[in-house]
């Protein structure tokens, strides 16, 4: 936490400060991620720029009080542009002692505890693995500790509404809530018309949660146990109306969006798998805007049905995750086959196998290039932040229809349950994304009459027509084995085969001729250091490169959204730069697609933690390869090699 | 309805041009032909008709019809016409399929797409044998089959896709054989008609690699004493003369008898409208193979709401109840806030 004026004040004292990162952790069961939520909202509405990190485990109720139940949320807000979570809390607010335990460590000294103190008993401690209290052994006196009894005080709070204390103390979470959104000013009135409206149902649990949170947030103001309270002034904006959007809702948005500026019936065929199934429910609540959800009874139903609904003229999507992707594969073949529209949204998460489920990572781009059997190009769209969630969906739909072809939408663990403000769009100013279904015989069969083929192709983008049944004379049958190029016919013609490869490649890479070309940031223009991303790495590449042009130093910077095919200047890019680092969530992913397609000497910057990188991080490998270029340039003959490695966040050199 | 009259078609309206290439003497063509010639008499349209199959002998069957078709993946056939026919109810979707893609591959499919009631009419060929990939034994091939897979006979109990599709909660069930083409007729007629998932199991020979597999019932000789036609509302009776009958024993079980011995009044008259498919079952459970006595027609017809008409009432009401769904408002929908 930066601030503005002394850390040493009297009660009452109230300190301006430009950012704060605060981290929630407590058991899963302790309802951090409401509390994170609610903060978040109350923060949006205060107009501060915010970012978010939600992380839990994959367990729904891990043992209570272990490490492995511990659940955090993460929130970075701030009176400027921001663009991640934060490295690392200025406050950690513990509910027990398994989350201090787990989450003390990213700490910095300096920081502030606020900690449950009822919580740390002896029972409770064991479960934590801790031989001795950690509030009274001396271990964290580098901190600024607060420690409050609040599952007793939240008890007492609630005492008017007759609630068990068992009861009453599952509301501690507001208590917190209170408790923070008095320490940094937080406006209260809308948490408490969320919590009426979310528990509306249960007139005691609506009225225990209100009386916590007024009590956590009264115990601030009349404890004077905090030196200071701290505002944060709303950032600067472009001017327009923002909402605070997770990842998976702003995909679900715009699934819908694409739809409706298509002009189709949505269809969403999934199966549910974490973190891919809030898109489900999402979608599932809009069934006014026509929206048809199948749960279905596995992956590849889902993707099945999807087809089958594209086939008869819907936007079909499929939503999954991890091994989900792997069971898709087959299907998605056959969309390449069949050529017909189709999305294949898939949300990134720690593998192999089941792997990390909560966790992020970017490890399934090589699937989504190559996943298939025999030669089968599908287009690859990845989001960058989560309102890009809505932007990307529209753009893979888009290609999709354009082009009768599979898409792969890539999202990730990360943006799908972070969020951020997002600049509302006007619809209108949507893009019309619509196609038109075939509606007359293209051809003349042997017999001189006029005849529908199904794979005569558009000149311009070699899609075929998309035929719907129940278009009088264009019936026709399609299917995965090898067809005749424009009648459609089963042919097993080696010749033939040849060329409907060829076509079917030409008509993914020619995609690119639709796609702007591409331009790195690089204000000065003098960078020797591209920094090339794709995906959910854009926040944390594109603060680390800020930090390093604050130091005086120039570094450029390129995130990619179409990964399939490549933009068309790409190589052209790449190749004006000495070194390109390509920070990615996986072993080199994109490192290797750029190098195989351009020869360009990219370098892997690897994380796989099941975290997103730390802005830190970045920022230290951009200044080593600066300083290793000037250093060359001083010594032209020096070792250093073509390959000076990157050092990767652990030290380690990362290399392909 | 203001749509025109439907065109009058003959079976030739309803042939692809593609040359039909399963093996000389296969059962499939009386299969092929029984369709082709009951599809003019429906009154329904050829672009509103839709024939899904999924991957074997039986699957080649959309190429042969001139409607739309898709041949997919081996045994997704009604996992993608799921999807069609939940987004396009007003087409006719019918699902061909055969023992090892419905039962094996697809069984996770087929058994959902029954219990959920969706509007397909599925034929699946059975001839107990794995023709396309060259004679392996298949889920409804007899224990002890010897085949490449097998040298020293098949261990696994096959299914009994009647009994498996009643399990499965299935509103529809019959079954036929391909060599009573008006059998075929009828039951596919019946088939067609239902509001909701139909199955249909077709007794298929595979002449090249499972020959006479089925000839112990419905050979010409046999078909008489070993066929059962089940009727609806009639006694279950079968015989050259009507001179067998089928008797409930009380306990659950069913016996093939002489109606001579028990007396007309003791045979159990079929009621396939049962809302408890226990009769059902216990018909699909009176042969223990082609070798026995077997029940033919439909076992079970009852209805329950589709699913794709259930899909379309929660569209129709959530339209109702929050009026048509406008974009710009549901960007709104959560906490927002403005800068000028």
């Amino acid at each position: 936490m930066t601030t503005d004026s002394k850390t040493v004040s009297e009660p009452g004292r109230v300190e301006t400060i430009d950012q704060v990162v605060i981290r929630f952790a407590g058991d899963s069961g302790d309802g951090m991620q409401i509390a994170g939520d609610r903060f978040t909202d109350e923060s949006a509405l205060i107009g501060n720029d915010l970012s978010t990190f939600p992380n839990y485990p994959a367990e729904i109720r891990a043992p209570a009080g272990t490490l492995a139940g511990v659940s955090a949320f993460q929130i970075h807000i701030s009176d400027h542009e921001i663009l991640t979570p934060g490295d690392a809390p200025n406050v950690l607010v513990a509910m027990n002692p398994a989350a201090l335990k787990a989450n003390v460590s990213d700490l910095p000294n300096g920081g502030i505890l606020v900690i449950n103190s009822d919580s740390f008993d002896e029972r409770d401690l064991a479960k934590a693995g801790y031989e001795t209290n950690p509030l009274e052994d001396g271990s964290l006196s580098a901190y600024r500790v607060y420690e409050i009894p609040m599952t007793s005080l939240t008890i007492e709070a609630c005492k008017p509404t007759g609630a068990k204390p068992r009861d009453a103390e599952r509301s501690k979470n507001f208590f917190a809530l209170g408790l923070l959104s008095w320490l940094y000013h937080r406006p209260i009135g809308e948490t408490e018309k969320w919590i009426a409206r979310r528990y509306g149902r249960v007139p005691i649990v609506v009225e225990a949660n209100t009386l916590a949170f007024r009590a956590g947030y009264n115990f601030g103001e009349t404890a004077e146990i905090f030196e200071s309270s701290y505002e944060i002034a709303p950032a600067e904006h472009i001017p327009g109306t923002y909402t605070n959007v997770t990842g998976n809702v702003a995909l679900a948005w715009g699934l819908l969006a694409a739809a409706h500026l298509a002009k189709l019936p949505l269809f969403l065929g999934s199966y549910p798998i974490t973190p891919a199934s809030d898109i489900l429910h999402e979608l599932s609540k809009h069934k006014n805007f026509g929206v048809r959800t199948l749960q279905a009874e596995d992956e590849i139903a889902g993707i099945g049905a999807a087809l089958g609904a594209a086939f008869g003229g819907a936007l079909g999507v499929t939503t999954t995750s991890g091994p989900g992707l792997d069971l898709k594969a087959e299907t998605v073949g056959l969309a390449v086959s069949l050529e017909l529209p189709l999305l294949i949204v898939d949300i990134q998460r720690g593998g192999p196998s089941t792997g990390l489920p909560t966790k992020t990572e970017q490890s399934d781009l090589l699937h989504a290039m190559f996943g298939r059997h025999g030669e089968a190009p599908v287009p690859i769209v990845a989001a960058k932040t989560p309102s890009h969630c809505f932007d990307a969906a529209i753009e893979a739909a888009r290609i999709a229809l354009r082009y009768r072809t599979p898409v792969y939408l890539l999202s990730d663990g990360y943006l799908a349950n972070g969020s951020e403000p997002w600049r509302l769009p006007a619809v209108e100013s949507l893009p019309d994304i619509s196609v038109e279904f075939a509606s007359e015989p293209n051809a003349t069969g042997a017999d001189g009459e006029p005849a529908f083929w199904p794979y005569v192709r558009d000149p311009a983008t070699l899609a075929r027509p998309w035929a719907v049944p129940g278009t009088p004379g264009l019936e026709h049958r399609i299917g995965g084995l090898e067809k005749h190029d424009g009648t459609g016919a089963v042919a097993y013609e080696p010749g033939n085969h040849e060329t409907m490869v060829h076509l079917r490649a030409a008509k993914i890479t020619g995609i690119a001729n639709d796609l702007a070309p591409v331009e790195a940031d690089d204000p000065t223009g003098d960078a020797r250091v591209l920094m090339l991303g794709w995906g959910s790495t854009y926040a944390a590449i594109t603060a680390g490169v800020k930090r390093v042009r604050k130091a005086g130093r120039s570094v450029a910077q390129l995130h990619l959204v179409h990964l399939n095919p490549f933009p068309p200047n790409l190589g052209k890019v790449l190749r004006s730069y000495e070194t390109v680092i390509v920070p990615e969530n996986n072993l080199g992913h994109l490192t290797r697609l750029v190098r195989s397609d351009f020869l360009v000497d990219a370098r892997v910057m690897s994380k796989v933690q099941g975290t997103p990188f730390r802005v830190g991080e970045i920022e230290d490998a951009i200044h080593e390869e600066i300083d290793r270029l000037e250093k060359e340039s001083q010594q032209p003959d020096a070792a250093g090699g073509p390959n000076g490695a990157v050092a990767g966040h652990n030290g380690k050199e990362a290399e392909l | 309805m203001t749509d025109v009259a439907v065109p009058v078609t003959t079976r030739k309206d309803w042939a692809s041009d593609q040359e039909v290439r399963w093996c000389p003497g296969c059962g499939d063509y009386t299969i092929l032909s029984a369709v082709q010639l009951l599809l003019p008499e429906l009154g329904v349209r050829r672009e509103n008709t839709v024939f899904i199959s999924g991957i074997g002998c039986a699957a080649r069957f959309p190429y042969y019809m001139n409607t739309y078709g898709m041949h997919s993946i081996h045994g997704r056939a009604p996992a993608i016409a799921t999807g069609l026919a939940v987004t396009r109810p007003d087409l006719d979707v019918w699902v061909v399929t055969g023992d090892g893609d419905s039962l094996s591959i697809g069984g996770n499919h087929l058994v959902h797409a029954l219990r959920r009631n969706v509007k397909l009419t599925i034929l699946m060929f059975n001839n107990q044998i794995y023709g396309l990939t060259k004679g392996q034994y298949s889920p409804t091939s007899e224990v002890g089959k010897i085949t490449k897979s097998t040298p020293f006979g098949s261990l696994d109990t096959p299914f009994n896709p009647v009994s498996l599709a009643l399990g499965a909660e299935a509103t529809f069930v019959a079954r036929t054989h391909d060599l009573d083409r008006k059998h075929m007729i009828e039951t596919f007629r019946r088939a067609h008609d239902h509001p909701g998932a139909s199955f249909v199991e077709v007794y298929q020979n595979c002449n090249v690699f499972n020959d006479g597999a089925f000839e112990a019932i419905n050979g010409k000789e046999n078909r008489a004493d070993m066929l059962i036609p089940l009727e609806h509302g009639e006694p279950i009776r079968f015989g050259a003369n009507g001179e067998h009958g089928v008797v409930s024993d009380g306990q659950g079980r069913l016996h093939v008898v002489e109606v001579a011995d028990v007396g007309e009044q003791a045979l159990l008259v079929h009621d396939e409208k049962r809302a408890d498919p226990g009769l059902a079952f216990a018909l699909s459970r009176l042969a223990t193979g082609p070798h026995q006595p077997t029940p033919i027609g439909v076992f079970r017809a009852v209805e329950r709401p589709d699913y794709g008409s259930l899909v379309d009432r929660q569209l129709l009401e959530a339209s109702e109840r929050a009026g048509a769904g406008d974009l710009s408002a549901l960007l709104r929908s959560g906490a927002t806030w403005s800068y000028d």
